[in-house]
């Protein structure tokens, strides 16, 4: 089960995280190109923060865009969309790929509690920075509040984990609402300050891409290149760590400091998320893509590839449909995007989706039932041969060439006509049985049909065989159970087997029955 | 700056009483179902649940507006329709949770953070989308209104009416369905075997905390939901093994939270601004602040719960270590007085032999012992008391038929031994010497030809 194109991207994989980096390294280079010259045409160089366009809630009416918007926004001409559609993307991907590591290591709410654990880191930056007569706004000092308190959030369930009985779940609920509280008690301080209103602040809980900025985008650059580079140069490390911590740590790998680093990428990662999707939605490009790319693959390589285009596919989306319909929050609809995704990741999946299983689990039920008819027909016909044979050589098979009706079939196992003529339909396209002559009522097994019998009813004999000998369990009830795993009988299985019956002739020789073969449904030998 | 807090705290009236009240009232009603969400250890699921109600609220208002129902006009059916609409919301998301966990095979922590960042996601859009017929500020939903719920001309403002009422439903159905509850939470097979379907205990206790989460968002606010849902049965836990006594401990530590949240609301301006160099006025949130005692509350237990605290530990640690180093001081005396008869041991070589003593306090050590009669000092050196003499009797006593008995029972050479008696011997009793004297027939030297010491 392998679609040829992850197969094909898995081979590009190598080459691709080679280019990666320089991509991404020209991306930027590009990028600040554009933006000067993007800035001296559209805008001037005044490098003001743009005023939100979706900011106030009563605006709900929905509009249509027109054609030339629509074309102006696909095609980026816009300067604003472009930074904030290049911001955004990147930290999709950055996400994206933060995101697979966390999932496996099963911490995927650590990015909450980073997030909302910023929150009076951000508040209190703001306020130092005031004290002391700079701008509160300025982003990269609330980016190290946020950064700071984000990561005492985290060393405190840690903390709390191993030095009380607290269990991890309660350990993050209570970090994460108790640093929440100080940091909204924090706010409205600030608020009550003459310089103090905290607008600027409040895109930090809810997001707002739409005033995403080119140096807001370089931060974001630099951030994603740090993390690129480690994730790079250190994915067979974070791989083992993932899958086996303590093997890494008895090879002499320094785990902790390999955990430090994952968590610090985690933080890192949050808080440069937070002011585009806002702390309460963070979480979400953390979780989503790398849970939805899970469903497509078991090779991490191919799940963090496929986790990094989908966080960037659902970021351009979410900031496209922003900006076609003022009225959908980016950072919401980047939420949504991704949760699209994972629908139909969960959906369709190939290694792991609910169809795939379906679909699995159909074909076993498919192969039980021709099991079923097969030993069905071979037992019949043992019946009716039993005697000529018992006169002849022990070792000579049963013919099984000889034609069944539908009525001994049907009187011989526990089934529902309709279940009956299913399997014979199945078995007579499969050709495994064919009809003779013209009547429908009667079957006879074809060349491949006649060795899959046998070896359906070995399987089930020789487990039957076992079960009487080694698991002292009475013939009367061996059926049942064999009737279990006689499907799921490996041939290596099979092989065992015949060593420990000491019945190590390769032939085909299918042993007789242990117990009565009856010709009658189980249940008419019910307690009267 | 302490004058300052008193004048402030002195301005206190009935507007303060009436907010405590009813976030005193908002908490305790979390406290209940928080306190099985904490040990069924799915304290996340109530900080999902708070997100995930999001949608809810907006459908609830937009259906309550629809009929023709705003909080205004009609009180009790705006709340009915928040209930049910919370009730549903909370059902559909642990159901959903627990489809993409089964269906999709993911990780539990993962299924609950793509559900509900996927929920809140949509209800902010709902948000967006419907402003014209629903007037929702988000900033009320994640702070709460708390301080213009209060009214200064009632004595029990609605909010307080409100939350009382989902407290006592809580509480009712909490003492109803006690024994099921506490079943499935610490044996769901258990609970399976006597009839108790564990799936609907799951459910139940879902819709319940969801509709205690919208009842209590508008004085507390959505998210701080989580701190009191969360944070006194923490508490609780550390403090008692009791479910009863926890469940009772976290009611009394979420009221106690309101009345310090808003002391702390009060003052945070003094603790805060003023050493930044503002002006020290106005007051904190009080439902962030009462976060804040939450935290409070839980470190002070985190360090000091007689059993589980972390002081405590240290202290049970510390004094064993003092037992141990004062065994050892004796146990070394007991060794010199028999092989060198009544001679009065030095106390240098006390200090070298005897391994556990510690470097940093043997003069502590000594002085204990000293002070309760089991050592006397005299000329530079130390003999045993009568009663210390019993004492080190004991010690060695076990010391020695503790060799005896790894002697006769493990291959180890006999040089081996003493190391691992010396680290066993302060931890045998009475009892289990009579079984090793049982065992080894009444033995009369340990391995080494020493005698050991009769009882």
């Amino acid at each position: 089960m392998s679609c040829p194109a992850v197969a094909y991207l898995s081979t590009l994989w190598t080459q691709l995280s080679r280019t990666m980096l320089v991509v991404v390294v020209y991306c930027s280079l590009t990028f600040s190109s554009s933006c000067v010259w993007g800035q001296a045409h559209d805008h001037g160089a005044d490098g003001q923060r743009h005023k939100p366009t979706q900011g106030s809630l009563a605006r709900s009416s929905f509009k249509l865009p027109t054609g030339e918007e629509l074309v102006n926004v696909l095609l980026l001409r816009d300067y604003n969309t472009r930074v904030v559609t290049f911001g955004t993307i990147l930290l999709g991907i950055t996400a994206g790929l933060i995101g697979v590591f966390m999932l496996l290591r099963k911490r995927s709410l650590v990015g909450d509690v980073v997030s909302h654990s910023a929150l009076p880191g951000i508040a209190m930056a703001y306020l130092i920075a005031e004290s002391v007569g700079q701008s509160g706004r300025s982003l990269p000092v609330l980016m190290i509040g946020a950064t700071i308190a984000g990561f005492l959030g985290v060393v405190c369930t840690v903390g709390i984990r191993r030095y009380t009985r607290v269990k991890e779940d309660a350990a993050l609920a209570l970090v994460l609402s108790v640093f929440f509280g100080f940091g909204v008690a924090l706010f409205t301080l600030i608020q009550s300050l003459p310089t103090g209103n905290s607008a600027g602040l409040n895109h930090f809980i809810y997001g707002n891409t739409a005033t995403m900025i080119a140096s807001d985008v370089y931060v974001i650059v630099i951030a994603s290149v740090v993390v690129w580079i480690s994730g790079f140069f250190l994915f067979k490390e974070f791989k083992l760590l993932c899958f086996d911590q303590r093997f890494a740590a008895s090879q002499g790998w320094p785990v902790t400091a390999l955990d430090l680093l994952l968590m610090a990428l985690v933080v890192a990662v949050t808080v440069i998320g937070m002011q585009s999707v806002g702390l309460l939605l963070v979480v979400a490009m953390l979780i989503i893509p790398a849970a939805a790319a899970r469903f497509w693959s078991d090779r991490l390589e191919r799940v963090a590839l496929l986790a990094c285009a989908l966080g960037g596919l659902a970021s351009y989306f979410g900031v496209i449909l922003s900006a076609l319909f003022p009225n959908l929050a980016a950072g919401a609809v980047i939420v949504l995007t991704g949760t699209a995704f994972f629908v139909i990741s969960l959906l369709f999946g190939w290694r792991r989706g609910m169809l795939q299983r379906i679909w699995m689990q159909m074909r076993v039920r498919y192969r039980v039932q021709q099991h079923h008819l097969l030993r069905a027909v071979y037992e019949v016909l043992e019946l009716v041969q039993i005697e000529s044979i018992a006169e002849q050589d022990e070792s000579s098979l049963i013919e099984l060439k000889q034609a069944v009706s539908l009525g001994q079939l049907k009187q011989h196992r526990a089934w529902s006509k309709s279940e009956l003529a299913r399997s014979i339909h199945y078995a007579r396209r499969d050709d495994l049985v064919v009809d003779i002559g013209s009547d429908p009522n009667v079957v006879r097994l074809t060349k491949t049909g006649r060795a899959a019998a046998r070896r359906v009813v070995r399987n089930h004999r020789m487990w039957e065989l076992y079960l009487i000998n080694f698991a002292d369990i009475a013939p009367s009830h061996v059926d049942r159970d064999a009737d279990l795993i006689e499907h799921v009988l490996e041939p290596e299985m099979i092989e065992q087997l015949e060593e420990i019956m000491e019945q190590a002739s390769a032939t085909m020789r299918v042993p007789p029955s242990p117990h009565d073969v009856t010709t009658e449904p189980p249940n008419s030998e019910g307690p009267q | 700056m302490i004058f300052d807090i008193l004048e402030k705290l002195g301005t206190w009236d009935l507007c303060d009483w009436q907010t405590v009240l009813i976030a005193a009232l908002a908490a305790m009603a979390c406290a209940l179902p928080g306190s099985f969400l904490v040990i069924r250890r799915q304290s996340m699921m109530g900080d999902a649940l708070s997100h995930t109600v999001l949608p809810g609220i907006v459908i609830a208002f937009l259906l309550a507006a629809w009929n023709g129902v705003s909080y205004q006009s009609n009180q009790a059916l705006f709340h009915a329709f928040l209930f049910s609409g919370a009730l549903v919301v909370g059902i559909v998301s642990a159901v959903l949770t627990e489809w993409v966990r089964k269906q999709g095979k993911v990780e539990a922590s993962a299924a609950l953070g793509v559900v509900y960042a996927s929920m809140f996601a949509l209800g902010l859009l709902l948000i967006r989308a419907t402003a014209d017929s629903v007037h929702i500020d988000p900033e009320c939903v994640l702070y709460g209104v708390l301080e213009s719920e209060v009214d200064p001309f009632v004595y029990f403002p609605p909010a307080a009416i409100i939350n009382f009422a989902m407290f006592l439903v809580n509480l009712v159905l909490v003492v109803v369905f006690f024994k099921e509850l506490r079943i499935s939470a610490f044996d769901p097979a258990l609970a399976t075997t006597l009839g108790i379907n564990a799936r609907w205990i799951h459910y139940g206790l879902m819709a319940v905390t969801a509709a205690t989460i919208v009842m209590a968002f508008r004085s507390v606010g959505s998210i701080l939901v989580i701190a009191m849902l969360i944070a006194p049965p923490t508490t609780a836990y550390l403090l008692t093994d009791r479910l009863e006594r926890m469940i009772g401990i976290s009611l009394a530590v979420a009221a106690g939270c309101a009345l310090l949240g808003h002391v702390i609301a009060l003052t945070l301006p003094f603790f805060i601004l003023a050493p930044l160099g503002f002006a020290a006025k106005g007051s904190a949130n009080t439902a962030g602040s009462m976060a804040i005692a939450a935290g409070i509350f839980f470190v002070a237990a985190m360090l000091f719960a007689p059993q589980h605290g972390v002081l405590m530990k240290i202290l049970v640690r510390r004094r064993l270590q003092i037992k141990i180093a004062c065994d050892d001081i004796l146990g070394t005396i007991y060794r010199w007085e028999e092989t060198h008869g009544d001679a009065i041991t030095p106390q240098n070589w006390i200090v070298e032999n005897a391994i556990d003593v510690g470097s940093s306090t043997p003069r502590k050590t000594f002085r204990q012992l000293v002070r309760q009669g089991d050592i006397i000092e005299q000329h530079g050196g130390f003999r045993l008391s009568a009663s210390g003499r019993s004492r080190a009797k004991e010690l060695i006593r076990s010391h020695r038929l503790w060799e005896a008995y790894m002697a006769k029972h493990f291959e180890l050479p006999d040089d081996h031994l003493h190391d691992m008696a010396h680290r066993v011997e302060h931890f045998i009793d009475p009892e289990i010497r009579q079984q090793l004297i049982d065992e080894l027939d009444q033995p009369e030297t340990d391995p080494h030809g020493k005698q050991i010491p009769p009882e």
